[in-house]
Formats: C-alpha cells, structure tokens, sequence
C-alpha cells in the first residue's frame, strides 16, 4: 500500500513536470531546479486532498450501508419533514388560543424539565377560519355566574403580568394592544332587575363594576340616547379589548420556547379501545380509552398514527365534530353515548363603520339591550358593530360570507337609535367568524368526557373563549396534572351537567 | 444649603430620567444589545444552567419590586392608613402633604426622611409626588383609602403602566391634577381610561414615549375631557404642523 502511494505520487509529480516542461519550453534550462522544488512542494497537499475524498466517499458508503440495514428507519420513500412525532403523551387537537394556552401551562406546570411531551396538531397554519383571530378581542367582567367572573379576574390578572409569563428571553416584549376602555351595558326595564343581581354578584367576587341611572349616564356620555334605558352597568377596570393575534402568537412562542411540539396537520380519526362497563342502575356502558390519534398531513395522502396517553379537544368551534369520530352522540338515542357534544359553528358578523362625528376615544365597549354591540377601532373614526342573529334566523355555515343586508336590518337602526351619531356612517369592511357555540347553555365545556377517559374538552365558549382562555388553560392543566382544579373551580362546567340536562346559564340581559 | 441641595435633587431626578430612557434602549428590539448581553444570551441558549441563573436574576429584581410596593397591612392595622400610606410613599423616596397643611414631607436623595409625619394620624393625604419613583399597579393599594387625593404626580415612573392608569378611578370623585409625563411604559389604550376622572382639571401627557401619534392622540384626549387643561410637550409635531402650532403656542400661554 504504501509503495502504491508512493508510485502514484511519482506519476503525478512527473505529470506536472512534464506539462510544464511542455508550456515553458525556453525557460526550462533557467527554471528547472526551481520547478522541481515547486513540484515537490505541491505534491503532498495534492496527496491529501485525495485521501480526503476517497474518505468522505467511505465514509458515506458506510452511512448508506447502516441506513439499509434492517432495523433502521431508512426507507426507499421520501418521508414528509413535518411529520410528528410516533408517540407523545399529550395531543393538543386545535391550535386556536385555548389549545396553546392549554399547552404552555402544561409546560409551566410540568415537575421537571421536559417532564410531559405535549404536541399541537393544527390543520391550518394560516388560522384563516379560527375563532381567535376573528374575534371582537373584548374582554370583561360583567358576568353573572360566579366562575365566569373569576375566570375574567384571573385572565385580566395574566394580562396585566404578560411578560412574566410570556415574555421570552431576548425577544421583544408582548404588547397585547391593550385598550383600557369599560363594557357599558344598557338595560330596559323588564330586565333592570337582572342586571341588579347580576351587579352584586360581580362586586361580591371583586369586579369593580358601577351601576347608573338614566340620568347618570346621560351625564357621563353625553352622546347616548338614554330613551328606554332604565338602568346601565359599567366596567371601571381589567375590561377592554386587546389584539387578538398577539396573545394566541405570544402563547405559542413561549410554548415553542419550553419545548412544545407543533404540527401542521389535520386529525381525521382515533384508534381506541372499549370496555363494556355496567353502571350501578344496570345500564350497560361502553367505556372507550384512545391509543392514538390519526394525523393526516396537509395535501398529501400521508398520515401518522400518535400515540398517546391523553387528548385534549380544544377544536374549537369543530370539537363535536371531533368527538363524533369517537362514537359520541351516534349512540342509541336515550342512552349517553346518543347524547353529542353540542358544540356547533355558528356564524356572526363583524362590521367596520367609519364614522368621523362618532364619540372617538370617548367609546366604551357599548351592548344595547336589543343586543347590538359596538366599539372604538384605532384613532381613526372606525368601530365595530354586530349583533347576534335570532335562533331562527342563523345564518348558513358552510362558508364565511358577509351577508351585508344584516347590517342594513338588524344593527344600523338600533345603534342609529342609542348613538345618533352613527345615523351618518359607511360601512367599510367585514368579516365573519365562527362561534364555538354551545347550543346547550352557551358556556364552556371542561373537563374529561365521562366516556373516554382520556379525553379533555376545552370548548363551548359561545364568544368569550378568547378573555377566559389564560385561565382555562391554567385550570385545565391543573386537572390533567394535578387531578382538580386548584385556581379557579369549573366543576360546574364539566359534562355532567350535559349529561343531567341541567344546563348552567348566564343570566343575559341580551 | 438649599440651593445645593436642590440641585443635588435635579440631579437624581435627571439619573431617575436616564435610568427611564435606558429601560427602552434594552426594550427596543432594534438597538443591538451590548456585547455582554449578548455573550451571556448565547450561554443561555447553551446551557440550562446559565438560563437558569438570568431567571432566578430576573425572578429577583421582580420580587424587590414586589416587596417594596407590597401592602403595608401591618402599619395599616397598627398606625392606620393615612401612616401606612405616608410610611410608603415616603419608603419609595416620595413625598406628599396632609390634607390642610401646608407642609411637604419629602424623602431625601439617601432614601432619609424625618418621622415627624407620624403627628398626623387621623389627617387623609390631598397632595402625593411619586415621581421617579417604582410604584406600579400594586403599590397602589397603599394609597386608595385615600378619597379626597387631589394632585397625584407621577412623573417618570418606569413602573407606571396602562393598567395603572385604568387603576385610577378609585380617586375618581376627587382627582384634580394629573402629572404622567416621561413615564415610558403608558400607551394610548392607558390613557383612554382617564375618562373615568371626571374632576380632572389639569393632566400632563408630556414626553410619552409610547405613544405613536402624539398629536391626534392630544386632540382626542381634549375632545374625552373637555374641562381639563392639557399638557403635553416634548413631541415632535412636524407632522401636525397644522393644528400643532396653535396649540402649542397655547400652551405656553396657560404655562
Ligand atoms: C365574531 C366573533 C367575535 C368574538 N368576540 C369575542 C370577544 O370579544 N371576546 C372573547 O373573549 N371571545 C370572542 N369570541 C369568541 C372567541 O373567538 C372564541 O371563543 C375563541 O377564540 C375560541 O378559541 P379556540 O382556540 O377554542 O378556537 P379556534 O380559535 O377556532 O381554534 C380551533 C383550531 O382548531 C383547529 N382544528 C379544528 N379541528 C381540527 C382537527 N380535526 N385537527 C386539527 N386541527 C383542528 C382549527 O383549524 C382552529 O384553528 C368571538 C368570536 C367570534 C366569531
């Protein structure tokens, strides 16, 4: 071998010589002794740089060889890059602001570092269907039951310290947009008295809320039409609205941050088994416990089984879609497993009104009691209204179309009515979205569903997912990890009452 | 004696200023950070330990600051709360005077300050000067037994946020006089919760460093508190030339 290496290294060194010998011929005689040095000089890194290359190429033979073997996770296919990973021990089913607020208190509240692996499976990266970006962004504390009002407290409180708790080393701190501005609620007089209750359960649990008359108000904001107010409740502190953007964005890059796993795909199905249990009344029970979930990639036939040991639905506005998948609600129809989820889209629009003369920073967040709403937007003169279509009337929700004429029929006269202002105003833009609504009680859904065992619900919350999404984060974390809740107790909003029949309403005064 | 001493104040008041253009520097993403900020950032991105320590770091400076602006319930139970309001104000350098009296009690450079203010047990606070001071949200506690507050200034204070200012109705019967100039972390959706002080007569807006468009946002403030007197200066209005200079000269006649 060596005496190969050294014969290849004489040819090479003649090659040189001769070649150059060739081109320079009139100076050979003067060059020769020098060019020798030259060719001996050259002659070693020459010799490297081969070995290097015979090397790298074994080298790589080698891999390939390892790679073929069995056993290994070679194959002949190209894999998609973003698949997730083959088991984890949470899935997190929607990436909307509660299923990464689910995720990032799961971290916070993990023992040790990396102690849980917690997975997000989101279909769309774009969001351009979710609720959360599409939302009015308001948070308050008018609420009349009690843990609707702790929930508010307890997210107003996370926001006001966001960058404790979101803020990521060497990143830019969060600036959630913040917009100190309180919800003034208008009563007629059929429903005054409510709104009396309604006002000392909030001040009981803390809220700092204040009640006027008529007159008050007038007073207050010279700008309203008092005609048919009999009362008026308003926000004095942790109520306004904020970006909604930034703070499902500011969940995900800390959560990101402490090791969450993200995925882009869709989750089409369950593998899970059941047992059938028999319950103390003789009603026999299929108990179901899921082993893995089913993620399909976006645009490819390709799908990865995850297992896992929980599942967290936190879908959104299609979370009993994703409860189908598992048998729920197409059971018999008086036994449990007939009764579905009663989460359903519904569709509601936001409309962005120009109006130069309007009340400008003035502008609480103003609710009608014929349930118009509106509010300030930026500096410019803009606000946006809505209002929530009758029962009979929802809209189609196949798709996210604006139906214009709404606005022209149900929101432009009543709030022409209460601000006179807006009777001049152009309707600029709009958008609708999607309501996670429940059409049981239109509160949330929390806790573990009594027939799948290891599959919590985070959803139902029919317009005010967005403000209570720090804390229910933090209180369904609690439960998966610590058992029960500790903060705040949502006991009240777990499946029994679903399955009871006994719904837990707000008492609106809308 | 006093004019030394005053300009040793204006001192301390021009390091508390630094000390408040210096925080945005660090917040502002598009400064590069200094080299040892960086040195240490990518340790942190290496080793757990490092990351672990720049937490317990800024875990410490936070609980300082929760400690000092804690509430003073010991005092409150034994002194009551016009002594435990004046023993904190005057622990975070502040000073203030008694309802009726013509006399400031003040904290000096060192954090000194005399304790003839215990004399005035049963006496509210009217006037409160929290400039430079760290108050935030919570200190505030220390000072809502005080309903008949009238002038409360907070001039430069890096804690003073939008939160804080929403915070303000619990004065809102007797508020009369605003100072929230310099302080670097209020915004306008802060300011748009002034509009519960309804006795407002004069607010300072000056110098806001967080607020993007200063001249529309002074308008507006006038248009939500017609009986307040507004001061706002040390923008740059080119922008706003039009309605700015108006403005501006009038202003400096009120001043
Ligand atoms: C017009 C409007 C105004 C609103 N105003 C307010 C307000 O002022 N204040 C307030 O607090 N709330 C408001 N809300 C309600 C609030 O937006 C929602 O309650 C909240 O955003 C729900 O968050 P989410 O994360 O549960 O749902 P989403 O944001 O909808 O997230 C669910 C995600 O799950 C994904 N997903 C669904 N199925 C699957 C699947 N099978 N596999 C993978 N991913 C899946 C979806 O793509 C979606 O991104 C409003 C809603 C609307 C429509």
């Amino acid at each position: 071998m060596t005496a190969w290496r050294w014969l290849h290294v004489k040819v090479r060194a003649a090659g040189g010589l001769l070649t150059s010998r060739g081109l320079r011929h009139g100076h050979t005689r003067l060059n020769g002794p020098l060019m020798l040095c030259q060719n001996l000089s050259t002659a070693r890194p020459l010799r490297n740089d081969f070995f290097k290359d015979l090397e790298a190429q074994l080298a790589a033979m080698r891999r390939k060889a390892a790679e073929a073997l069995p056993g290994s996770s070679w194959s002949p296919v190209k894999h998609h890059s973003n698949l997730p990973p083959e088991r984890t021990d949470i899935v997190i089913v929607g990436g909307g602001v509660v299923g990464w607020s689910i995720a990032y208190w799961l971290k916070q509240k993990e023992l040790i570092r990396g102690g849980v692996q917690v997975l997000v499976v989101e279909k769309d990266p774009t969001y351009s269907q979710a609720s959360t970006v599409l939302s009015a962004g308001g948070i308050r504390q008018q609420f009349s039951l009690p843990e609707n009002i702790h929930l508010s407290l307890a997210s107003a409180d996370f926001m006001r310290n966001i960058n404790e708790h979101l803020g990521v080393l060497d990143e830019d701190p969060v600036d959630l947009q913040f917009n100190q501005s309180g919800y003034l609620f208008l009563a007629s007089e059929e429903v005054a008295h409510i709104m009396e209750e309604n006002y000392s359960t909030q001040r009981y649990a803390g809220a700092k809320v204040s009640l006027f008359s008529p007159t008050q108000l007038k007073e207050r904001f010279p700008w309203i039409n008092t005609e048919g107010v009999a009362l008026a409740s308003y926000g004095l502190e942790n109520e306004g609205w904020f970006d909604p953007w930034t703070l499902l964005n500011a969940f995900k890059r800390k959560a990101l941050s402490m090791g969450v796993i993200q995925c882009c795909g869709e989750v089409t199905n369950f593998r899970y088994t059941t047992n059938v249990v028999t319950a103390t009344d003789g009603e026999q029970l299929d108990m179901s416990r899921i082993k893995s979930v089913r993620v399909q990639m976006p645009n490819s036939l390709e799908y990865q089984p995850v297992e896992c040991a929980i599942v967290v639905n936190a879908a959104g506005a299609f979370s009993g879609k994703l409860a189908e998948m598992l048998g729920i609600g197409l059971g018999p129809k008086n036994s449990m497993k007939g009764i579905p989820v009663p989460v359903e889209p519904r569709k509601r629009y936001v409309f962005v009104v120009h109006c130069p003369d309007g009340p400008g920073l003035d502008t609480p967040f103003l609710i009608d009691y014929s349930g118009v709403y509106c509010r300030r937007e930026g500096l410019g003169g803009n606000y946006i209204a809505g209002a929530s279509p009758e029962e009979a009337e929802e809209p189609d929700t196949s798709n996210l179309e604006v139906d214009y004429q709404f606005f022209e029929d149900k929101v432009w006269p009543a709030l022409a009515h209460r601000v006179p202002a807006f009777e001049k105003l152009k309707v600029t833009s709009a958008w609708a979205g999607f309501y996670d609504y429940n059409t049981f009680d239109q509160n949330g859904i929390i806790g573990v569903h009594p027939l799948i065992n290891n599959m919590y619900f985070a959803t139902g919350f029919s317009g005010h997912g967005l403000q209570h999404s720090p804390a229910v984060g933090r209180a369904l974390a609690e439960l998966i990890l610590e058992g029960n809740f500790k903060t705040v107790d949502l006991s009240n909003f777990s499946f029994r009452r679903i399955l009871a029949q006994e719904p837990v309403l707000e008492r609106n005064i809308v | 004696m006093a004019a030394s001493l005053a300009s040793l104040h204006r001192c301390c008041q021009r390091s508390a200023l630094l000390l408040v253009a210096r925080r945005q520097a660090f917040s502002s993403s598009s400064s590069p950070l200094p080299l040892h900020k960086r040195l240490l950032l990518s340790l942190t991105q290496r080793f757990y330990d490092v990351e672990m320590v720049l937490g317990w770091r800024f875990q410490r400076t936070r609980n300082k600051l929760r400690k000092k602006n804690a509430y003073y319930s010991y005092t409150e139970k034994y002194y009551g709360p016009n002594i435990a309001s004046a023993y904190y104000i005057l622990s975070l350098r502040g000073g203030f005077r008694y309802f009726g009296q013509s006399e400031w009690f003040h904290a000096d450079q060192r954090g000194k300050f005399s304790w003839d203010f215990l004399n005035y047990k049963d006496l509210p606070l009217e006037e409160v000067d929290m400039s430079y001071t760290v108050i935030n949200y919570t200190g505030l506690v220390n000072l809502e037994k005080h309903r008949s507050l009238r002038t409360l200034k907070l001039k430069g204070c890096p804690e003073v946020d939008d939160w804080f200012l929403a915070r303000l109705h619990i004065f809102q019967d007797s508020l009369e006089e605003l100072d929230i100039s310099h302080c670097p972390r209020i915004t306008t959706g802060g300011l748009a919760a002034l509009r519960n002080l309804k006795g407002l007569k004069r607010l300072n807006v000056s110098s806001l460093s967080g607020i993007s468009n200063p001249g529309l946002v002074v308008i507006l403030l006038e248009e939500m508190l017609p009986h307040c007197l507004i001061t706002a200066t040390g923008y740059n209005y080119n922008m706003w030339q039009a309605e700015g200079e108006g403005k501006e000269e009038q202003r400096q006649r009120q001043r």
